[in-house]
């Protein structure tokens, strides 16, 4: 039973960082830098809602206090969501939106290609499924990295300035914690620190490439996978997407 | 969707004068009335390239400018799975944007160009995207009755002469199949909800159905260019046989969800075999085409913030491509 | 003045091997890399296909209509190139 409690936790980190990045990708609708790059934006964003909604289904059910999908998503406060820190950043410009998903498609990359020899096959299915999904958010986004880096004179000074500002970000993302660690020893969750080095090789060949900088390492913010301390922005970003849920507390079907 | 026929001016078209030119219309009108589809390179007359290029850049505007009022409640959709699906269904809205400026450039036209009068406020769009969406039971209405109208709009598109237009229906008609569905499923079950979703779909009803009459474009005693164009078959039904077809589907689907269509004059005239309705607003139309819409202001400046915080990325992008072009030439 | 747009390129998407690429449409994109990305995002969301092709607009050759007399019609009063062309009697087998 705590064992269950422990993996609900995990699903939930899971879940809420596909959802938290899906709600700030969906932000970009109408906004795009140009319509085939919104259709491509939008199909991502897809994605991620669909992870976000297996995670979460899964979590709810391991729970058994009946909560769905829903629940989860729409009647948790900022307490208890257990995202990064990093999908809860506003957008900026797309050098910056472009450069999160970048950075954090490169990680799920990792973490799904290990999450599929996990001993939860439910999860392993899961992560199966979201890798090849992940691997087309990773590719996407890093022709991306390189264009923007490798292009006009502007482009590369916003790209180097996007990783500068999101780098203290991902820290957090290897950084195990208790709960990361139970999971490990559980055989469902992979060592984060062993997920670093395909991670540094594919970021490196990229930024190579688009003649970006890898920003020093430097000090790290954490406290987002945790609930420990979550970024200001996430309550706004609740506050918008549970507003109905929210308001009209009595209806029982949308 | 969303060929009103807003604006009739194509500018001045030269008649045909000499008799080889009358005779090349002749040839080109009876290959129209044989059924044939025009496509690109084909000789066309100058009105007919003209028209249709206004008719398919208005509808490729409608898309992308549609998109905005549904966008407003992506970020607040009650349920993943909305979310999910009013993200699929804008997404198509796009990709429908997409076929459509594509088959407009196949008669010689820029997208750039076409965008341009877009963001200069020169060009129409469907007068439908200038309302506000005030609630999520707009998002259903949006889906049940503004797609609704478009399909019925756009099903008799697929004959049109021209080939790429018509191709380009063909795969938007079958893409946006489960648009009105979903939005008659969002309505349905705010209709069976609690009163105050019931309110709410009610409220929005009352709030769509008369722009909504408004999207098929004005009676055809005002339409300018309707015989000309049916006689090209660039449009195949006119504004009113459309308007009365829509009025006679859509009332029993609003009665079976008990909600009360906003109009006193609405009822069943079984010698025509259609439903009789009351006069349409039409001055409010003509105000909102001429840019006094509630919306017609934010729809424009998000297009054109967009535009605009996009270009410094559209031209990052060319400049990589140019330095990669003579990378690889010089290796 | 209107904005220097990305390049056209035409699009053609195999549905399912077998059978051809088939022309669906084009788009703009700033390189063939990128086109080949954004013709996935656009022509295959319902799973059209298994293959993409991306070509410049500007490296098709096209045929000219005022060419469609002499290009096409010369082909037209050849049936002797149609097996049905021929008479052969019934009886004869395997032909």
């Amino acid at each position: 039973m705590a064992e269950d409690r422990a993996r609900f936790e995990y699903l939930l980190r899971l879940g809420d960082n596909s959802l938290i990045l899906g709600h700030r990708l969906s932000e970009m609708l109408g906004n795009a830098p140009a319509l085939e790059e919104e259709m491509a934006l939008v199909n991502v964003a897809l994605d991620l809602i669909g992870q976000a909604r297996l995670f979460l289904g899964y979590a709810g059910e391991l729970e058994g206090a009946g909560r769905d999908e829903d629940a989860l998503a729409y009647r948790r406060d900022v307490l208890d969501y257990r995202c990064a820190l990093i999908v809860e950043l506003p957008n900026g410009d797309f050098a910056h939106a472009i450069g999160r998903l970048f950075l954090i498609s490169a990680f799920d990359f990792e973490l799904y290609g290990a999450l599929r020899e996990s001993a939860d096959r439910r999860l392993a299915a899961i992560a199966e499924k979201s890798l090849k999904e992940v691997t087309y958010h990773l590719r996407h986004a890093g022709e991306w990295v390189i264009r923007l880096g490798d292009g006009t004179e502007e482009s590369h000074r916003r790209m180097q300035k996007a990783l500068e500002d999101l780098w203290m970000y991902t820290g957090e993302l290897f950084t195990p914690d208790a709960l990361d660690e139970a999971m490990r020893e559980a055989g469902i969750a992979p060592d984060l620190a062993r997920l670093r080095e395909g991670w540094d090789r594919r970021v490196d060949a990229v930024l190579r490439e688009a003649t970006l900088t890898r920003p020093a390492e430097g000090w790290m913010q954490s406290g987002g996978k945790d609930g420990r301390m979550h970024t200001e922005h996430l309550g706004y970003i609740l506050a918008e997407m549970q507003f109905l849920q929210r308001a009209y507390p009595d209806a029982r079907a949308w | 969707m969303y060929t009103q026929g807003l604006d009739g001016k194509i500018g001045p078209v030269r008649e045909a004068e000499t008799a080889e030119e009358k005779e090349r219309e002749a040839r080109f009108q009876a290959r129209i009335d044989a059924e044939e589809r025009i496509e690109p390179n084909d000789w066309m007359p100058e009105g007919y390239r003209r028209t249709l290029i206004r008719q398919i850049s208005q509808h490729a505007h409608s898309e992308i400018v549609g998109m905005l009022p549904e966008g407003n409640w992506v970020t607040r959709a009650p349920t993943l799975r909305r979310k999910a699906i009013l993200l699929a269904k804008i997404q198509d809205e796009a990709g429908h944007g997409l076929y459509l400026y594509s088959a407009c450039e196949t008669l010689g036209v820029e997208r750039a160009e076409l965008v341009e009068q877009l963001l200069a406020g020169k060009a129409k769009y469907s007068s439908i995207f200038n309302y506000p969406t005030l609630t999520w039971a707009d998002v259903g209405m949006i889906g049940w009755l503004v797609d609704g109208a478009a399909i019925m709009n756009q099903v008799p598109l697929q004959r049109c002469s021209y080939g790429p237009y018509a191709r380009a229906m063909v795969r938007i008609c079958k893409e946006e199949s489960f648009h009105q569905r979903q939005g008659y499923e969002i309505v349905m079950t705010l209709a069976q909800g609690t009163p105050e979703q019931r309110r709410m779909a009610q409220e929005s009803l009352d709030r769509w159905w008369w722009p909504a009459l408004m999207m098929f474009g004005p009676p055809d005693s005002d339409s300018v260019h309707t015989a000309q164009s049916m006689k090209w078959k660039i449009k195949r039904v006119t504004n009113d046989e459309l308007r009365q077809k829509f009025v006679d589907v859509t009332v029993p689907q609003a009665e079976r969800l008990g909600l009360r269509i906003p109009d006193p004059q609405l009822r069943w005239n079984p010698e025509r075999g259609h439903y009789d309705f009351g006069p349409v607003p039409w001055d409010e139309f003509w105000r909102v085409i001429a840019g006094e819409g509630p919306c017609n202001r934010e729809r424009l400046e998000q297009r054109r913030r967009a535009h605009e915080e996009g270009r410094w990325v559209r031209e990052a992008a060319l400049a990589h491509a140019e330095k990669r072009r003579l990378r690889d030439r010089a290796a | 003045m209107a904005d220097k747009d990305w390049p056209l390129y035409e699009i053609f998407i195999r549905p399912r091997n077998g059978l051809a690429h088939r022309h669906v449409g084009s788009l703009h994109a700033p390189d063939g890399e990128m086109a080949i990305e954004m013709a996935r995002d656009l022509y295959t969301r319902r799973g059209e296909g298994n293959s993409i092709w991306a070509v410049p607009a500007v490296a098709i050759a096209v045929s000219s209509p005022d060419d469609k007399a002499s290009l096409f019609e010369p082909a037209e009063d050849k049936e002797y190139r149609y097996p049905t062309h021929y008479t052969i009697p019934s009886d004869v087998k395997n032909m």
